[in-house]
């Protein structure tokens, strides 16, 4: 199996395209998507980290990242949710037409 | 085994690559998609069987299509012309590469390069599932709490606005 730090720097490269799309990109959605890869680089680094750990066998990782994966879906459901909103409002997913709070 | 890592690095680095750069968002969705496979199959490479079919699980078959549907939802006509990323985006790159640098270096330097693998553990779902019934139990009720107002705010948010 690969060594431990092959899976930190994978994990590290995908976190770097997760918050290059979320800074960059000018969609909502897309910005949601970087968001996404970026919590699972983190899940990835849980995983290895349990794995190559001194005890794998508490299974203190694997629940940790069964946990992540709820909150990261609580919380794609509420973000799209909110750009459905947002689009409704404004008839745009476009961030930088976004600029008002009280519309 | 290098060479699987390698090749489901490479997959999974590529379609995120793709995921957040290309014009169209249905293609966007689906190469995301193709990055949660890749993503499954590193946990199933690292004995999480139960993590790994979870990913398959939530990811490929609800966010993913969460996000499909958004998309379809918001479709507009601002199409084309418009410059694909925000005008700042050459400060976007460079944090990302600045924060990427930082991560390499310190996983380089760490003493993460010369652990050896633990013998296989014993992770069956039985286990994992005593666990989260015992030990885990508070938290859990905590995330269904939690899952139960995501879903309801999620219908309120999104509901439609009542014509005035």
């Amino acid at each position: 199996m690969s060594p431990l730090h092959h899976y930190l720097i994978f994990s590290a490269l995908l976190f770097a395209i997760g918050l290059a799309g979320a800074l960059t990109r000018r969609n909502a959605i897309l910005v949601l998507i970087g968001i996404e890869l970026m919590l699972n680089a983190a899940n990835l680094n849980f995983i290895a980290f349990w794995r190559y750990g001194p005890h794998p066998e508490a299974v203190t990782g694997v629940i940790f990242v069964i946990f992540s994966i709820g909150i990261a879906a609580a919380e794609a459901a509420v973000g799209l949710a909110l750009v459905i909103g947002i689009y409704r409002h404004c008839q745009t997913t476009n961030l930088d037409k976004m600029n008002s709070l009280k519309g | 085994m290098q060479t699987t890592y390698f090749i489901i690095a490479g997959l999974t680095l590529g379609s995120a690559l793709a995921a957040v750069s290309l014009r169209n968002l249905v293609h966007c969705a689906l190469c995301l998609t193709v990055t949660f496979a890749g993503l499954a199959a590193f946990f199933l490479q690292l004995d999480a069987q139960f993590v790994g079919f979870a990913q398959i699980l939530v990811y490929i078959g609800a966010v993913a299509i969460l996000i499909v549907f958004a998309i379809l939802l918001t479709r507009s006509e601002e199409g084309t012309a418009q410059p694909l990323v925000a005008g700042s985006w050459l400060v976007g790159v460079s944090v990302a590469m600045l924060v990427l640098g930082v991560l390499v270096i310190s996983t380089l330097t760490s003493a993460a390069i010369d652990r050896k693998l633990p013998p296989q553990p014993d992770v069956s779902v039985r286990r994992i599932g005593e666990q989260l019934m015992t030990q885990y139990v508070l938290p859990l009720e905590v995330m269904a709490l939690l899952l139960t107002a995501a879903l309801i705010g999620a219908v309120i948010i999104a509901l439609q606005e009542k014509k005035r």
